[in-house]
């Protein structure tokens, strides 16, 4: 088997799950004894060997989002052992295996918490927060057709590579659901940043930023006190400096703002 | 019915502009007084709702997930073909023209191929005017690489990560007009039905997804970007909730299915690890620009090998197999998909796999790495050597990956004319929920292509010609065709809810997908396929007797959903089948046991199979009906396929 270490035992754990009906229930955390659980599985699909022992069972099976299981669509969340995506760093929680822990552990997941990010069922969590603020300004206002030549543009590598580097989030919430105040700076600032690195970007810098963080601000999203606990729990490193960018890029444009 | 792909006339490199010019326009004033429902929100569809609403048209858009940002697309890895040629190494239109018909098996109608790669090089403009970071190389240009079945570096790429660059340029065009209250967009929300009045497609039946609640929409026209249907495997490198739902029912309302059988299995995916194993994950392709790909010489080194007594780096050079270069000098380690898979499993067929199963085939950088060094390694692969890293436990700098195929992309898909039009007036397809473009096997870094071409510059000009010859009034969603149509998806869903029976709907999935793999896989054959057909009819039959979904519809329910999506698979299974068994040549990704060469090549009957098999739904009775479009090749010549 791919990957497997022979010596690797099954182990048995204790799950606390957050289980909630919708939006208006209360929820609380039900705990699942689970044993034989492979150390090359996935913890999406430890919860899938759970799920079905539940429908087995005739019981309701625990909600989670998920779609790519390889780390990139962002749709998967999950809040594990009071860590966004679990322990370990820059892995989103499709890409966690079971191997990072041990036998005889209690594991307790959770969804997403934040004002801004309602939960719809169980560790299911409404991020069209996120959609908003990407609508209020995360584009380049141009229609198909009628652009140059793509190497018309020419774009130092290191700015290509750094805007790429920002242009990497996935969109997933954890820096939100990392963050003591729920802030959504981190997410908006790489989209931000990515397009005011770039000449494309430039033309429409200052009304994105002011009308992107008025949006992020509308949600309900809180203030940056500047602990870094986003960037640390980010699964895909989007770093700090995007904050810093759009704090210079904000300031800069309230300093010239039309909008007062 | 007799099938009209409505290839304009003219020379290959006119018919498009002329029939740009020849299409009907709706003046932009009208636009306006149009609706246009866009079901999926991947390249295809986001490129389409965006564009579309940037024309003036009303749209509403749609995605099971919760973000159009989800849509698979985002997956891609390795790159998007364009015929710039800004590498000055003899690329041309119809250079990726030619490649691609050929790395189709000639099995694509060359117009819609020809087309594809003219518009290919609008495409790469259009990102990079969005801000798609593309690599570039220090001069601040746009860099290339090479893909398979190519020879000529043509692919435009992001790292590792160009599907979702590409994916997020597209979402940030579709969320501007979102902003504008052009495109009205429907996340968590799928579709389970279409709605045909007076034999047009006139809206669809959707449920949404957080409250259960069944509802109706409808508009002028429908496009359907919903992506393929390789999850009919259960396993696949798909996520996990693409289906092929909109699309069936389609089907079922009368649009016609071709080529079901064209299914790509990707040659380099992390193999199977256990039982628990939920879907694979693919290791692009341009990873092969720097990888070879070996077994053991013998297999006696290979059992040694499996049972641990020795280590990958234990065995010698001349003890190695670089299978793929030394059958195929002129491409080595590129040879297109189809050929790269069916040798893998030749090889472990023989007994030289790796792995504790003998499914593997070594992927190894060790060449690489001491040419370039490790960093220039790294920057260019970094994210799939993690990737494979933390999936695997190894890692893959010190030791050789292993790779094995899995089913990665469908080329069959719903039947379309020139105008990617389905035979159902206002219904279209685009992206990889059609057929039309990749023939018998996809080469690599043409799907995100054919995707964007497609939503970009195709659809936005050929749905124009339909919708000025279609008058303005709107269907209510009070008329009985919608309210039959809702009242069908109520009654599925509470038959689902009703058989309270004792297998899961994953099990069902899985054994559906072993069916599939073991049978209409990587090689078929007669005998094979028409055992399976008993064997999914036998599945079908329990799954509508003993599955067991749980809760209720008024809900968030993802037992449900799959629950739908499943039963399609079900049918589309055995539909998939009686294509293979009909189609008694072997093309491209469809290899038939008893039509090879003596080199085990695919031994193409062009004689007798140079035509597309479009499908027509009969109801569940196992005899669909056969509709074929004869392909003409009047450009490129039918030779046996060679990447020697």
């Amino acid at each position: 088997m791919a990957g497997s270490n022979p010596n690797a035992k099954p182990m048995d754990l204790t799950l606390k799950i957050w289980r909630q009906k919708d939006k208006n229930s209360a929820g609380q955390l039900v705990t699942y004894p689970l044993k034989n659980i492979s150390p090359d599985m996935s913890f999406l699909e430890m919860l899938d060997v759970l799920n079905e022992e539940l429908l087995v069972k005739g019981e309701d099976p625990v909600a989670f989002d998920h779609d790519c299981r390889e780390g990139i669509c962002g749709m998967c969340s999950l809040f594990i052992n009071g860590r966004a995506h679990g322990p370990e760093r820059g892995t989103t929680t499709c890409q966690l295996h079971m191997r990072h822990f041990n036998h005889g552990d209690t594991i307790t997941i959770e969804p997403w918490r934040a004002a801004a990010f309602p939960v719809h069922k169980d560790l299911i969590v409404d991020r069209s927060a996120f959609d908003r603020i990407q609508q209020a300004g995360g584009y380049v206002s141009v229609n198909t057709g009628g652009v140059p030549d793509a190497n018309e543009i020419a774009i130092p590598k290191t700015i290509a590579d750094k805007a790429f580097d920002a242009a990497t989030c996935i969109g997933c919430g954890a820096c939100v659901a990392a963050c003591k105040n729920a802030s959504a700076m981190l997410f908006v600032s790489a989209k931000v940043s990515q397009l005011a690195m770039l000449p494309q970007g430039k033309v429409e810098a200052k009304t994105r930023v002011e009308n992107m963080v008025a949006q992020m601000d509308l949600e309900g999203f809180g203030a940056c006190s500047n602990t870094g606990a986003c960037a640390a729990e980010c699964p895909v490193g989007i770093s700090l400096d995007n904050i810093a960018m759009m704090n210079r890029e904000y300031f800069g444009a309230k300093a010239s703002s039309e909008n007062v | 019915m007799i099938l009209d792909s409505k290839i304009p006339e003219g020379a290959l490199a006119e018919k498009w502009d002329k029939h740009k010019f020849n299409v009907k326009l709706v003046n932009p004033a009208n636009k306006r007084k149009y609706d246009i429902i866009v079901v999926g929100t991947g390249l295809a569809g986001a490129s389409a709702a965006a564009t579309l609403g940037e024309l003036g048209y009303n749209v509403k858009a749609f995605c099971f997930q919760d973000s159009p940002r989800r849509a698979h697309s985002i997956a891609a890895q390795g790159g998007i073909n364009a015929a710039k040629n800004y590498q000055n190494d003899g690329d041309s239109i119809f250079r990726l023209f030619y490649d691609t018909i050929k790395g189709g098996d000639y099995r694509a109608r060359e117009a819609n191929v020809y087309r594809l790669a003219q518009v290919s090089v609008d495409i790469i403009d259009q990102c990079v005017a969005q801000g798609v970071p593309f690599a570039r190389e220090y001069g601040g240009l746009l860099a290339n690489r090479s893909f398979g079945g190519a020879q000529v570096s043509r692919t435009f790429y992001a790292r590792g990560q160009t599907g979702q660059q590409l994916l997020l340029g597209a979402y940030s065009a579709l969320n501007r007009q979102v902003a504008y209250g052009k495109v009205k967009m429907y996340p968590r929300t799928e579709m389970l039905d279409l709605v045909m009045v007076d034999g047009k497609a006139r809206g669809i039946v959707v449920r949404n997804l957080i409250t259960g609640k069944v509802e109706s929409h409808s508009a002028h026209a429908v496009v359907l970007a919903t992506g393929g249907y390789g999850n009919v495997f259960f396993l696949s490198t798909n996520a996990m909730g693409s289906n092929a739902t909109a699309a069936w029912r389609a089907h079922k309302k009368g649009a016609l299915f071709a080529n079901p059988c064209f299914t790509q299995i990707h040659p380099t995916c992390i193999p199977v690890s256990g039982e628990y194993q939920s879907k694979l994950t693919l290791m692009s392709e341009s990873l092969r620009n720097d990888g070879r790909v070996w077994v053991p010489k013998t297999v006696e080194l290979a059992q040694r090998l499996r049972k641990g007594e020795i280590s990958v780096n234990d065995i010698k050079e001349e003890d190695r197999d670089y299978y793929l270069e030394r059958k195929y000098p002129a491409f080595g380690n590129l040879v297109p998909r189809d050929v790269a898979s069916r040798n893998a499993k030749l090889v472990c067929d023989e007994g030289r796999g790796v792995g504790a199963s003998g499914l593997a085939v070594f992927l190894d950088f060790a060449d690489a790495i001491r040419r370039e060094g490790q960093p220039a390694i790294a920057a260019k692969y970094g994210n799939l050597f993690d990737m494979y890293a933390k999936i695997t436990d190894e890692n893959p700098y010190d030791k050789p990956m292993r790779i094995y195929p899995a089913v990665h992309y469908t080329m069959g898909g719903l039947w379309v004319d020139y105008n990617l039009m389905t035979n159902i007036p206002g219904l279209y397809a685009t992206g990889e929920c059609n057929f039309s473009d990749h023939g018998a096997n996809r080469l690599g870094a043409s799907a995100l292509m054919q995707g964007l071409a497609d939503g970009y510059f195709v659809i936005p000009y050929t749905i124009g010609d339909y919708l000025a010859q279609t008058p303005y009034d709107k269907v209510s969603t009070d008329h009985p065709a919608f309210k039959e149509a809702e009242q069908n998806v109520k009654s599925t869903t509470d038959r689902l809810l009703s058989i309270k029976g004792n297998r899961t709907v994953d099990d069902f999935h899985k054994a559906l997908g072993q069916i599939m793999w073991d049978y209409c896989g990587m090689a078929r054959n007669a005998e094979g396929l028409q055992f399976a057909k008993q064997e999914i009819r036998k599945l079908r039959d329990e799954f509508w007797q003993n599955v067991k979904v749980t809760g209720v519809n008024e809900e968030l329910n993802q037992t449900l959903e799959k629950a739908h999506r499943v039963a399609d698979f079900l049918e589309l299974g055995e539909l998939m089948v009686d294509d293979a068994l009909h189609r008694n040549e072997s093309c491209g990704g469809h290899f038939r046991e008893e039509y090879q060469t003596p080199e085990n090549e695919a031994l193409r009957d062009d004689e007798n199979f140079a035509y597309v098999a479009a499908w027509e739904f009969t109801g569940n009775d196992g005899n669909p009906i056969l509709h074929k479009e004869d392909l003409k090749f009047e450009n490129v010549k039918l030779t046996q396929r060679s990447y020697k």
